[in-house]
């Protein structure tokens, strides 16, 4: 199982704050996970977008071609703007 | 002390520029930044209402920043650095971000707290939803941001 966190207008669009998700067989990396979540449909097409989306791997962001395995805490967000 | 904390609560900024030197009699350069809440255009005083919360990434906002400050240390010879973030729900006038940096030199405490702001405003996962008159919105990021963090590259 991986977990899988949604933050800021993400969360709001999808309607959920985190999931845990069995990694489905093939799916490896951050790229094929967003394609994967992307076919749920809707809201979740956001996750295919690459321009306003953001992606942290065990709490470092990381880029399209970061690997996945079991145990790991994805998180998925648009561009920061604290400060 | 830490040099990062990430709170709801108000800080004292005159408490923590006075604690980054104490004892330290090698610091001959403190410098600060301080980043407020401002009022919405539109939304003058005792007119509309407006307000912001603040949004953030528990665990790896503490980490992000924690990167940050180290990354600077490398950098400049730094004698303290000081990181306070607040999340939560703001008003016009209240502190969001205070960095303090201390070194022996004016140069060196400038450089490294501007470096910080600018890595902060495009690297750790805070994200801020403004309440105007017109309803709520999430703030979009601004392209500025990205080219004032390149500049360090």
């Amino acid at each position: 199982m991986i977990k899988i966190l949604y933050f800021a207008g993400l969360r709001e669009a999808l309607g959920i704050s985190g999931e845990e998700l069995a990694l489905p067989p093939g799916v490896n990396d951050v790229a094929l996970l967003r394609a994967h979540l992307a076919e749920r449909g809707e809201a979740w097409n956001a996750l295919a977008a690459t321009r306003n989306l953001r992606t942290a791997v065990n709490q470092r962001l990381a880029g399209a071609a970061a690997t996945l395995a079991d145990g790991d805490e994805v998180a998925f967000f648009p561009p920061v703007t604290g400060g | 002390m830490n040099a990062v904390s990430v709170q709801s609560e108000p800080f004292d900024v005159g408490a923590e520029i006075a604690a980054i030197s104490a004892g330290r009699t090698g610091v001959g350069a403190v410098a600060s930044f301080i980043g407020l809440v401002r009022e919405l255009e539109g939304c003058a005083s005792g007119q509309g209402q407006s307000a912001m919360t603040l949004e953030h990434y528990p665990g790896m906002t503490e980490a992000a920043l924690e990167d940050i400050v180290g990354q600077a240390r490398g950098r400049w010879q730094l004698q303290g650095v000081r990181v306070i973030h607040r999340f939560g729900r703001l008003t016009p006038g209240d502190a969001i971000v205070l960095v303090i940096t201390a070194a022996a030199h004016r140069g060196e405490a400038f450089a490294a707290c501007e470096f910080i702001m600018d890595y902060l405003k495009t690297r750790a996962p805070f994200w801020k939803k403004e309440e105007g008159r017109d309803g709520a919105h999430w703030v979009d990021a601004r392209e500025e941001d990205d080219a004032a963090a390149a500049r360090w590259d």
